[in-house]
């Protein structure tokens, strides 16, 4: 059969790869820095943008969608093309992906610091940014399923079926959780709420995980392991079984990040099913990964890339493992809102994720600059001080998540709470935080030394934009030939195939919730928000309160007798967005405005506590937000926010847009003039007063009558 | 539409749901696994040997002097 030449462009795989080791060094820093702050809480300095809460999602969002994202769109543009035989389809269309996504992680970079968010965790972007994100996607993936319908190889490798199905669902996950109505250029409110936008909002989370820091790396697996050791994958019968389960599966496991919510029953335990058999097909991948280098094990020895790669897999193994024992809801009942959550993502992300990165970088690196590794023992070194740092990060972690989750269960003999006071179980595990912050250094060290060796590596070779190949001519399936290979042998099917899998498990999951009536029993104690408190709640998700604070108090007796009656879906149904929370650095707040609960605290230690947080409990460890206290509140969208919300379905009386500043300047005038009374120099317009509005709000609805 | 929603109006037979799913996966799987185990090897292996089968690698031990 005739030849055909044709030439592959490094140029798009080169950019990708750069960005890469940039993007995972400001990821790391900035993860660094939120972990300092932890320990020393006035780090900040009182300065707005750099605060924990602001910060936070910036570090998750650089290690999800610029590290690792950049990461494997390096990895398909130098494997697609290899794989199919054919360059790209379209430069300027992987100029537009590669440039798009660098203009989107920028943005990100400038609107997270400044409070610009939606408070959906890993979904933080504001809406313009969202319509880019779509757009540019849509570019990626048109880009690649034309490289496919172009190809001249018959069979597509099951590294491209990863790339597609990441494609699919990442584009369905963030469409339907990013559907919101604007307020304004730089604000809106999501269409869905309380417990049906955290069913939305973790059916995306869990499943961004699982399709965008999972489902590509795997791809990046069955391609660079196999080129690594030079070696077929292990079994490539297991890799379509494999494929297929996790696409089947992962798409139902949301559930399990709210057990014991207000999430109907029937929901909680479809997602816990659905995770403990998510064990079977994610074990399959990481021994199919590991297995790959059977007979080259004196090769892992020496090699740094296959070292990299084998604790990348080991890291997936284990946390996928753990990830299911995580959504038992007996074991979910000690580890959800501690620190246990942060060490498994963890071991994720530095040891799947990053080391997964760092191996294909030392092996691709070199040959795409026609150069050897500048330094072996280097990397060697990073390998060793990245596993060190991995674990020195994680192991205390755990130890902080138990120790935690068994102090705040603690009851004494006569039957109260042993440790009543929540700072008291904050300063037990601080030391925890200290090792933690010391592993981060090392892993960040670590990356370091990976990016001066990278460096050294490029600038001693010579970058090879194009390299020649040659093959047949386009294969067309024939009649006759298996089910699969027809498939296989069809993008478009194929990523239709896919995307009815995963659309199956979206929607039994998620259309009932919205069609069963009885699933969100309503309250009618509860009413919306009054104009005043929406800009507080408004204030609330812009600084990030939700990341260390949660609004769900479990039906556990520990929880009940610390913070009041359980929460109920019916409490919710005017939060747009949901403020549930996953994680409890300070106390839960779902009922901090009740004044018969223990918790309650008065408008003037609010005010203060916000200010300076350390003069009321020299232990804390919240930053202090003492520009709560001289920000005038921003009252021109309060209109808007109201018609919105009225559109929404929140049923405030009619016209009640034109009455809600007035309103507003009225109750903030009756709380400036009581804490005025006692002492304290504030003015009604301040954002302090709209905080401490909400606050005082949080969870009265149903004790209104008590 | 209207059928579906008022089918829905409570949650009582809200377990058919998960059941029909577990029923469409389970049979799924059963389908892939029968058509993998029943794919000639020949194709296995000429699908698994994609990755490699080019030769314009710089070098093949990542970098390692030998």
């Amino acid at each position: 059969m005739e030849l055909q030449k044709f030439t592959y462009d490094n140029k798009l795989t080169k950019l990708f790869m750069l960005v890469t080791v940039l993007w995972g060094v400001v990821a790391m820093l900035v993860g660094l820095t939120v972990a300092f702050e932890l320990i020393f809480p006035n780090m900040s300095g009182g300065i707005s943008w750099l605060t924990f809460g602001r910060l936070r999602p910036l570090h998750t969002n650089a290690a999800i969608f610029a590290f690792v994202g950049n990461g494997f769109f390096a990895a398909i543009y130098y494997s697609m093309p290899r794989l199919l035989k054919t360059p790209m389809y379209s430069k300027a269309m992987g100029n537009i992906h590669f440039w798009g996504w660098q203009l989107i992680i920028v943005l990100a970079a400038v609107t997270y610091p400044l409070g610009l968010t939606q408070s959906k965790e890993y979904a933080e972007l504001i809406w313009p940014i969202d319509i880019l994100v779509v757009l540019v996607w849509v570019v990626f993936g048109l880009n690649m399923i034309i490289t496919l319908v172009k190809r001249r190889v018959k069979h597509i490798y099951v590294a491209i079926w990863f790339y597609i199905a990441t494609w699919v669902t990442i584009a369905v996950l963030y469409i339907v959780n990013n559907i919101q109505v604007p307020t304004s250029f730089l604000h809106s409110y999501p269409i869905y709420s309380g417990i049906q936008d955290a069913l939305v909002q973790w059916w995306y989370g869990h499943n961004a995980v699982a399709f965008f820091l999972t489902t590509p790396i795997l791809g990046m697996m069955y391609y660079f392991i196999p080129k690594a050791a030079n070696r077929p994958v292990y079994s490539y019968k297991l890799s379509i079984i494999h494929f297929w389960a996790l696409i089947f599966l992962y798409i139902w496991a949301g559930p399990h990040h709210l057990l014991y919510s207000a999430l109907p029953d029937w929901a909680q335990a479809l997602g816990v099913v659905f995770s403990i058999m998510l064990i079977a097909p994610s074990w399959g991948g990481m021994i199919n990964g590991l297995l790959t280098l059977r007979g080259a094990w004196d090769k892992v020895r020496e090699d740094p890339v296959l070292k990299m790669f084998v604790v990348g897999v080991t890291a997936y193994g284990m946390s996928t493992f753990e990830g299911p024992m995580l959504s038992l809801k007996s074991v979910n009942a000690l580890s959800h809102f501690t620190d246990w959550t942060i060490a498994h993502v963890h071991i994720g992300t530095l040891g799947w994720n990053a080391m997964m990165n760092f191996g294909m970088i030392y092996w691709m690196a070199p040959r795409l600059f026609k150069t050897k590794l500048w330094s072996v023992k280097l990397a060697n070194t990073h390998f060793w001080i990245a596993t060190l740092g991995m674990l020195f990060f994680s192991i205390p972690l755990y130890f902080a998540g138990f120790t935690q989750a068994l102090m705040w269960k603690e009851f004494t003999a006569q039957g109260y709470l042993a440790y009543p006071n929540f700072l008291e179980t904050i300063t037990q595990i601080l030391p925890m935080y200290y090792l933690r912050a010391f592993g981060g250094t090392l892993y960040f060290i670590g990356a370091l030394l990976f990016v001066v060796n990278v460096w050294k590596t490029i600038t001693s070779g010579k970058f090879a934009r194009y390299e020649e190949d040659a093959a047949p001519a386009k294969h067309a399936p024939k009649a006759g030939e298996g089910w699969h290979r027809k498939l296989e042998g069809r993008p478009l099917q194929f990523t239709v195939a896919a995307l009815i899998v995963i659309i199956i498990g979206g929607a039994v999951e998620i259309i009932p919730m919205y069609l069963v009536k009885s699933n969100v029993p309503t309250i009618s104690a509860v009413q919306p928000y009054t104009p005043l408190e929406l800009e507080g709640r408004d204030i609330y998700v812009r600084e990030g309160c939700y990341l260390c604070h949660s609004q769900m108090i479990r039906p556990f007796r520990s929880e009940v007798v610390r913070y009041g009656d359980y929460s109920k879906a019916g409490e919710s149904v005017y939060d747009f967005p949901f403020q549930y929370g996953s994680k409890r650095t300070g106390p839960d707040l779902a009922r901090e405005g009740v004044k018969t609960l223990p918790n309650y605290k008065p408008d003037s230690w609010h005010y203060n506590h916000m200010v300076n947080p350390q003069q009321l409990n020299a232990e804390s460890i919240m930053p202090p937000h003492p520009w709560l206290a001289e920000w005038d509140l921003d009252v021109s969208n309060t209109p808007s926010k109201i018609n919105v919300m009225t559109y929404l379905g929140v049923p405030y009386p009619e016209g009640y847009a034109d009455q809600a500043v007035a309103d507003l300047n009225k109750q903030a005038h009756g709380i400036a003039e009581g804490l005025r009374k006692g002492g304290i120099d504030v003015e009604d317009n301040k954002e302090i007063i709209a905080i401490i509005a909400y606050l005082q709000r949080l969870g009265t609805d149903l004790y209104k009558d008590k | 539409m209207k059928i579906v929603i008022q089918q829905l109006e409570q949650i009582n037979g809200v377990e058919i749901y998960p059941i029909i799913s577990l029923i469409i996966f389970f049979t799924f799987f059963v389908l892939v696994g029968y058509l993998v185990l029943t794919t000639p090897k020949s194709v296995i292996e000429e699908m698994s040997n994609l990755p490699l089968d080019e030769d314009n690698d710089l070098q093949d031990n990542n970098g390692i002097q030998n």
